[in-house]
């Protein structure tokens, strides 16, 4: 339905481009046309991407939903077993894939291989659009989540969750001439397939990024005079940290966005600083929430940054208030809802909020509340700030603790860059507080004074019993720290 | 008179407008677009459907519609040159206003 009235209001106007292939909105309507023929004709019942970004994946996203199949990007960093694994589980499938991304693998039973040039090649004549007649409960994506606590789930979400979550946030055709999305964010993550949605209906033409690099993302961003780019934080950190090393034209970018992790402090004031044109908007959604359900918006980031009031400030630590469409509540362990001030287990509510698993099925209670199993609480206007995954809380002798709290704390000291706690082992506590920590470039800290530091800032509680400094700490690569990978190293 | 699921697609019987259900009561209504009922986006026009002068103003693509009393939203997925209506009151543009997008 989208890229239909995108095709029929504007269709002649450049929807996708990543250098060296650019489509139309018509002609991004052929080709999905076609490829839903290839996905029929291959009786699949599922439509997978292996692939890096390129004019491609929305030929593939929306050429599986004409093919009334359900769409699975897959991971192209996952290992040989784990692809193999995934696969087995959709077929029998279509997997669009090149010869690059795909090799070394084998194709499981009821995998059909179908290379990307045969996606992007033109297939001729005007088909008729299939009978599209659904109310929006069939599956559109399965979805696997980052899995950083665990093993990773397949979220499934349905049409109606993501048709619900464009119109609560983009008006059709809202877009004016030249406005660019720069798309660095890979396929097979939630912001990959809702900026593709968004930019589509909005009829602003994409620019897709292959593979996410500080000097790639600042070279095409300057060419391709970018308007709007989403980039996780670790992204931004890397963007800001090359831009003083070169000269870029970003006169054209108006918006930055950012989500999928938490974003440190130094680094949005620097960054704000650095590009003072820029609207800076956080947005914060799961997989599970067909992307974003809470913003801080580019007046709520100024007004932070230019206020004394301490609880006005501190916003720009938070992930702001929940969009129209969705509402949010902060509960504690039995399900009482908690009054603003209080921490506990992170609900969302609305449309667009599927919580539902391959195998599981729907998580959400009675009356429609999604867990998120994020911890976090709410101030007196709304906005929700953040303190890590539940999975993360560290239990010492019954009493939760977030790590969030401590980590804030550690990278508060000057000689600190970056800092994870993690829960160790304790014969007398049950858990202890584990800190893994790196120190800035030519400066050091004794363990003694990172513990003096925390006691003097926080409760006796919150004081490390193991500390561990490193080089650097393990991240995904979505920029999100790899805890059980730390816990391991130090149990 | 039927009534209007959420997510559910509609098509004029006299025009080419086409529209989805974004909000909607449990009460049956009479949708009608170009001053006939609407009908499902797969079923055929009836015969000899021709569009009414006084319901000709037309529909727009990408527009979403309200009804007076603000309780059924439609999205409006193709546009035609009759207009929509429940019974014989106008639906009436809804204003679009900035949303908050983090795209």
């Amino acid at each position: 339905m989208i890229l239909e009235m995108a095709a029929d209001a504007y269709g002649d106007r450049v929807a996708v481009t990543d250098g060296q292939t650019s489509l139309s909105y018509v002609e991004l309507r052929l080709r999905a046309l076609a490829a839903a023929e290839i996905i029929k004709g291959n009786g699949s019942r599922n439509t997978a991407l292996l692939d890096v970004n390129s004019t491609a994946v929305p030929v593939a996203l929306f050429g599986s939903a004409l093919a009334g199949t359900p769409y699975a990007p897959v991971n192209y960093r996952l290992s040989k077993d784990e692809l193999s694994d995934l696969l087995n589980r959709i077929a029998p499938a279509t997997l669009f894939t090149t010869t690059d991304a795909f090799s070394g693998l084998t194709a499981p039973e009821g995998i059909i291989l179908t290379d990307r040039n045969r996606l992007l090649g033109n297939n001729g004549a005007e088909r008729d659009w299939p009978d599209l007649s659904g109310d929006g409960s069939e599956i559109a994506v399965h979805l696997f989540t980052s899995g950083t606590t665990g093993k990773p789930k397949v979220a499934i979400l349905r049409h109606e969750n993501l048709v619900s979550y464009i119109l609560g946030t983009v008006e059709f055709a809202s877009a004016e001439m030249g406005d660019t999305s720069l798309i660095s964010v890979p396929p097979y993550h939630i912001a990959g397939i809702s900026q593709v949605l968004s930019a589509i209906y909005a009829g602003r033409r994409i620019v897709f990024l292959e593979n996410f690099e500080a000097r790639a993302w600042l070279d095409l961003a300057a060419a391709e005079r970018a308007t709007n780019a989403f980039v996780v934080p670790t992204m931004l950190v890397r963007i800001i940290d090359e831009l003083v090393h070169g000269s870029w034209d970003l006169s054209a970018l108006r918006g930055i966005s950012f989500g999928g992790g938490k974003m440190p402090l130094a680094v949005i004031e620097r960054a704000m600083k650095l590009l003072p044109q820029v609207d800076f908007t956080n947005a914060y959604g799961l997989t599970e929430t067909s992307a974003t359900i809470c913003i801080l918006t580019p007046e709520d980031h100024r007004a932070a940054a230019a206020s004394d009031e301490p609880h006005i400030r501190q916003r720009l630590g938070s992930v702001g208030r929940a969009i129209g469409t969705v509402e949010i509540e902060i509960r504690d362990e039995d399900g009482a809802v908690l009054p603003p001030g209080a921490p506990g287990l992170i609900h969302a509510r609305g449309a667009q909020v599927a919580g539902e698993y391959l195998g599981v099925g729907s998580t959400l209670d009675a009356d429609g509340w999604f867990l998120t199993r994020d911890r976090g609480f709410l101030d007196q206007d709304g906005f929700l700030f953040l303190e890590g995954r539940d999975d993360d809380v560290i239990v010492r002798g019954g009493e939760n603790i977030s790590p969030g709290e401590i980590e804030d704390v550690l990278l508060e000291h000057p000689a600190i860059l970056d800092a994870a706690i993690v829960a160790v082992p304790d014969e007398i506590w049950g858990e202890a507080i584990g800190a893994a920590i790196v120190t800035r470039p030519g400066q050091a800290v004794a363990e003694d004074e990172v513990l003096e530091w925390v006691r003097a800032r926080l409760r006796s509680s919150r004081v490390p019993s193991v500390v561990r400094f490193r080089k650097e700490l393990p991240y995904n690569e979505m920029g999100k720290v790899l805890r059980r990978v730390i816990r391991g190293e130090m149990s | 008179m039927k009534v209007l699921k959420l997510g559910s697609r509609h098509k004029s019987a006299v025009c080419e407008t086409q529209v989805m259900v974004i909000r909607a009561t449990a009460e049956p209504v009479d949708l009608r677009c170009g001053g006939l009922p609407m009908i499902e986006a797969n079923a055929d026009a009836p015969a000899g459907a021709a569009l009414d002068p006084g319901f000709a103003a037309g529909s727009l693509i990408g527009k979403r519609y309200i009804d007076a009393a603000d309780k059924i939203e439609l999205l409006c997925t193709k546009g035609g040159k009759g207009s929509l209506s429940l019974g014989e009151a106008a639906f009436e543009v809804k204003q679009a206003k900035a949303l908050p997008s983090s795209d």
